[in-house]
């Protein structure tokens, strides 16, 4: 395998706040100090990127101490949080900004697709638009007379194509937007968030192509995306990227497990503990609740448990215990309780076995209740919770599924010839 | 050794943090030829979309200019003219002008108005300024049918109009004149990504230029005593040139056409390295 792409390390550092509008004092020291070869005055080396965290410095590292090779043909997914260097990096492939330090080597035509449809003009038609944008991607006037006939097919909006794009739908002009880009032809190709446009049909369309681009003639491609099943689909090697360094680098499948277990929200609590000392002036204590699952990450596949433990001090007749299930909206969806139970000095568990392929992908609360006798008398709301993750085998559809629920195989479908 | 074979090898780019800045990459403002002539179709397709009149206001705006002159500067003021009409000596003077004043106030803005393009897609950025550059251009030509026209007319009126051997360096004088807008408007562009205010004097700045440039006024119409300080203004000799070469008259010579050569030479390689500092990195800072 022959690199196509050699990133020896590279950073980048970014000013935060105002530019430009710095006092004449700070200019001339930032002069003077490069004169002696160093960094502004203010930059505190070291400081990496973390939007959450504010450190009070006016520079931050964007990109620190990048190594990242590419092999000819490979088809790379970059994924990482808002603000982990993704797009500052895909920014200096395409030579819109440089590195501060460290270089970039490249071999071979490389194009990127930061965006769809940049420079058109609202006042051109369709027809001339795909020229001046084909050429302000790299292409050249031949190239892209000779497939503009497929461009404009693919695009599918042949009845409009001399009418100036600012009648256009804003779908219209992503399509068409898209259908330039997919007929470029460049040894590396370089893809932002773009296929996250448009209907499900042009993106299923647009999902092919990519996938036709990445598979012919040893292209390579590197590709970023925050949805994970794209990702998986189209790519073969995954480089997951955390506060503007590269946190891991392998195959997509275990690079998209580990970015979405890093990546759970820091709200959820998927399993809590609590101290006796909570609970010490009630006849009873929760000592623990918590989503159990077999393997690493909460997918829409795997059946799942809530459990929740509780320590009883005295006697209780007929205790139950109620969980509501919760959306993200805080809306319940659906509750269910025990059998009521008698209740003895001790310690009990309650376990609900929830199977899968029912709940669609999302996070969910869990609200906990205890009642005796139809009253009840102790609650604690959202007291966890967790998400589950999207998981699609052989699906050319990346969208997101609606609803709350996807009870596949609670309900039996058929589709039969009748006549 | 295998290992050594494998690492060496041809690299079509590489990215670091600064290039040479003598490196104009000429090569690869060829490649995107394409791209240059379609951004000169854009600007002229797109201007006058929706317009009655189209691209007539390309001769409308300099015929409107020669009126307004016409009448403030040489019947009102009573400013002279070299014996020439003065509707034919004020339309020569704004057409190369124009030209001039065009150049400068379209490239000036290069990176602070394309800055959603360049931020998403590399391409060389002097593209776009040498496409406004050649718009221009293509303006002066139109403009210069109306020349021409006049021309005709107040010769057949028996004005005394002499076109001389001069004539022939016309197209000097548009080069000059083209480089000279470019360099002053690339410098402007590059140093407004960071600091807006030069952008806040481009607009009457032009207008200032004008006056201190013999436009409305021949430089006959100084005393001689203070003519030396006209002459330091690289256009002056560009425009007397100009007039000279046309109408046959003008205070002119080859050792003020050479000055105002040198000049742009100068502000050129300046632009032009500003230019090439500032494409670099300017989508940080702008």
């Amino acid at each position: 395998m022959q690199p196509v792409i050699q990133i020896e390390n590279v950073s980048k550092l970014y000013k935060l706040g105002f530019y430009g509008a710095d006092t004449f004092k700070d200019e001339v020291l930032n002069f003077f100090a490069r004169l002696r070869g160093k960094g502004p005055v203010n930059s505190i080396v070291g400081s990496t990127n973390n939007l959450s965290h504010n450190d009070n410095n006016d520079y931050v590292w964007a990109l620190k101490d990048i190594n990242l090779t590419i092999n000819q043909g490979d088809i790379v997914g970059i994924i990482g949080k808002n603000g982990a260097g993704k797009s500052t990096l895909l920014k200096l492939l395409s030579k819109i900004t440089t590195p501060t330090t460290g270089s970039i080597k490249i071999k071979g035509r490389i194009a990127s697709l930061l965006e769809v449809g940049t420079g058109m003009h609202q006042e051109l038609t369709g027809r001339e638009n795909i020229f001046l944008n084909g050429a302000i991607l790299g292409m050249t006037k031949q190239e892209i007379k000779s497939k503009l006939d497929e461009i404009i097919d693919f695009a599918g909006i042949a009845k409009y194509i001399d009418t100036p794009i600012k009648r256009y739908s804003s779908g219209m002009r992503v399509r068409l937007g898209f259908a330039i880009a997919a007929f470029l032809e460049p040894e590396i190709l370089v893809v932002d968030e773009v296929l996250a446009v448009g209907d499900a049909e042009f993106q299923k369309k647009a999902i092919g192509k990519m996938q036709d681009i990445s598979q012919g003639n040893g292209r390579t491609v590197l590709f970023v995306s925050h949805n994970m099943t794209s990702i998986k689909n189209l790519c073969k090697t995954g480089v997951m990227m955390k506060n503007g360094r590269i946190d891991a680098v392998g195959n997509v499948d275990k690079i998209v497990a580990r970015y979405l277990i890093d990546n759970t929200n820091e709200n959820i609590s998927e399993k809590i503990y609590f101290k006796e000392d909570d609970f010490i002036d009630k006849d009873f204590y929760v000592c623990y609740a918590g989503v159990e699952y077999n393997g690493s990450i909460l997918t829409i596949k795997d059946n799942f448990d809530i459990i929740i433990e509780l320590t009883y001090r005295k006697s209780y007749p007929r205790n139950y215990i109620t969980i509501f299930f919760n959306d993200n909206m805080g809306n319940c969806i659906f509750a269910l309780n025990t059998e009521p139970v008698d209740i003895t000095k001790g310690k009990y568990k309650a376990n609900f076995h929830v199977p899968s392929n029912l709940l669609n992908d999302g996070m969910f609360n869990i609200t906990f209740m205890l009642g005796s006798n139809d009253k009840i008398f102790y609650q604690l709301k959202n007291i966890i919770s967790f998400e589950i993750n999207e998981h699609r085998e052989n699906s050319s559809w990346y969208g997101k599924y609606p609803g709350i629920f996807r009870p596949k195989g609670f309900i039996q479908t058929e589709f039969t010839q009748i006549e | 050794m295998i290992e050594n074979k494998e690492t060496v090898q041809e690299w079509t780019e590489i990215i670091k943090p600064k290039r040479n800045l003598f490196d104009f990459h000429f090569k690869e403002i060829w490649r995107y030829r394409d791209l240059l002539f379609l951004l000169v179709r854009r600007d002229f397709v797109a201007a006058y979309k929706q317009t009655i009149l189209g691209p007539l206001w390309h001769v409308l705006q300099p015929i409107f200019t020669t009126i307004t002159f016409t009448i403030i500067f040489a019947n009102v003021a009573g400013i002279s003219t070299d014996g020439v009409p003065a509707p034919l000596f004020y339309f020569t003077g704004n057409l190369i002008w124009g030209f001039f004043s065009r150049c400068i106030q379209a490239t000036s803005g290069v990176f602070v108005g394309n800055q959603a393009i360049f931020s998403k897609v590399y391409f060389p950025r002097m593209i776009v300024p040498l496409s406004t550059i050649i718009t221009s251009f293509i303006a002066f030509l139109i403009q210069s049918v109306i020349l021409i026209a006049m021309y005709i007319y107040y010769y057949c009126q028996g004005a005394d109009l002499h076109l001389n051997s001069w004539a022939f360096l016309i197209p000097v004088f548009c080069l000059i004149m083209g480089f000279l807008g470019l360099a002053l408007g690339i410098i402007i562009s590059s140093v407004t990504t960071k600091y807006r205010d030069l952008s806040m004097f481009v607009g009457f700045g032009i207008q200032l230029l004008m006056y201190c440039t013999p436009i409305i006024y021949p430089v006959s119409f100084i005393p001689e005593q203070y003519r030396f300080l006209l002459l330091f203004n690289p256009l002056a000799p560009v425009v007397e040139g100009f007039k000279y070469s046309v109408l046959g008259v003008g205070t002119f010579n080859s050792a003020m056409l050479l000055y105002s050569i040198g000049v742009t030479i100068v502000l050129l390689l300046i632009g032009l390295v500003l230019f090439n500092k500032v494409e670099q990195k300017f989508i940080d800072t702008v």
